[in-house]
């Protein structure tokens, strides 16, 4: 390297932009890939950005913080995200006012099952109490599951992980499930789907039908609204659980 | 689009606010959400920004995940680590709460007078 190049680099290496620019081309090329593969899940754009940034990240020896120093902008707007959810929430709403009472038992259902059988099979197979705190809202739209991870003791960032994995599963086996099972009402498809892998299956229910999509939406801004209430007041009780 | 996002964000500085201010343990942003679910109840829905702002917002929610997902390289050893019981929580755990989900609502939706979906 000549000195010049040198300079740039330790210029670069320092100031936020590149740790932001990285970011987005590192998403338009991985979402490139996905529209190519004729939106295929397994090629979702999260897992292959973050792939993509970590290689280039650990090659360069560059630290996540000085990373993270730049695409924090980026990161940011999770908050704004998170309250404009209340719009296709609102939107929604009023949509589904006729069957209030089962997506209610279904919403309270799914996301106590979501919570309790993550932690209790982590137990089982050994998983420390971080990993643990970090697995329980996985099922959680990832700004609200980083929020609730943070807030009862979880690692954010592993929470971010978790939850993207989620959303892959359930977009990519749930049709599978529902069939075996002979459940051919898109509304409870839809919703089912929003509640346990939130944004990532509501895209897939969305391809799907304009009725699972709309479902969906609703279960996912739901489901984050009950995680976030009700797991940091099942903590007490949880924490004596976890011992 | 800057006065729907000012809106955006001033939803979730009371959210903060009132979580941090009362000790709530929620979210600050989650607060706002629900703030904001409220205003438009109240207002009738939301103007013609906000509905863009925060479709724009919210179509490239993903990108928004990758910061923190690429935090993952600082708990590689974990994963390495703890791999099995993470894989079959994960597994496990997501197709229970589909069935369990879909379950639930088939009978409720059978035990009441049909209103909304299909027998």
């Amino acid at each position: 390297m000549t000195p010049h190049l040198n300079e740039i680099w330790v210029y670069l290496a320092a100031s936020p932009l590149l740790g932001l620019t990285i970011t987005l081309v590192a998403y338009q090329g991985a979402f490139w890939l996905y529209r190519r593969s004729g939106m295929n899940p397994l090629a979702n754009p999260v897992l292959i950005s973050v792939t993509a940034l970590v290689a280039l990240l650990s090659l360069t020896g560059t630290p996540y913080q000085t990373y993270f120093d730049g695409a924090q902008f980026v990161h940011f707007l999770l908050g704004p995200a998170t309250v404009a959810l209340a719009v296709p929430l609102y939107t929604q709403f009023r949509r589904v006012r006729a069957m209030l009472l089962p997506v209610l038992l279904g919403l309270v259902a799914g996301s106590l099952t979501a919570v309790l059988s993550a932690i209790a099979i982590g137990k089982l197979f050994g998983a420390s109490t971080p990993t643990l705190l970090s697995l329980a809202p996985k099922s959680v739209t990832t700004p609200i599951a980083m929020g609730v991870a943070e807030r009862i003791g979880g690692i954010p960032s592993l929470t971010a992980v978790l939850v993207i994995a989620t959303g892959i599963l359930g977009a990519v086996g749930a049709r599978y499930l529902f069939d075996a099972m002979k459940l051919r009402d898109p509304a409870i498809r839809g919703f089912a789907i929003g509640v346990a892998s939130h944004g990532i299956g509501t895209a897939r229910a969305f391809q799907v039908s304009e009725q699972a999509g709309a479902f969906a939406a609703l279960a996912m801004g739901l489901n984050g609204l009950l995680t976030a209430l009700m797991l940091p007041a099942l903590m007490p009780l949880l924490s004596r659980w976890l011992g | 689009m800057i006065a729907a996002l000012t809106q955006l964000l001033l939803f979730q500085l009371a959210g903060e606010v009132v979580a941090r201010g009362l000790g709530l343990p929620v979210p600050g942003p989650v607060l706002g959400m629900l703030f904001l679910f409220l205003a438009l109840a109240l207002r009738g829905g939301p103007d013609a920004e906000l509905q863009t702002t925060s479709q724009g917002l919210l179509q490239h929610l993903s990108l928004l995940f990758v910061p923190a997902g690429t935090g993952i390289m600082l708990h590689l050893h974990r994963v390495a680590d703890e791999w099995l019981p993470l894989l079959l929580s994960l597994l496990v755990s997501t197709f229970a709460t589909l069935a369990v989900t879909a379950l639930v609502m088939r009978l409720a939706l059978r035990s009441t007078p049909t209103e909304g979906g299909q027998p």
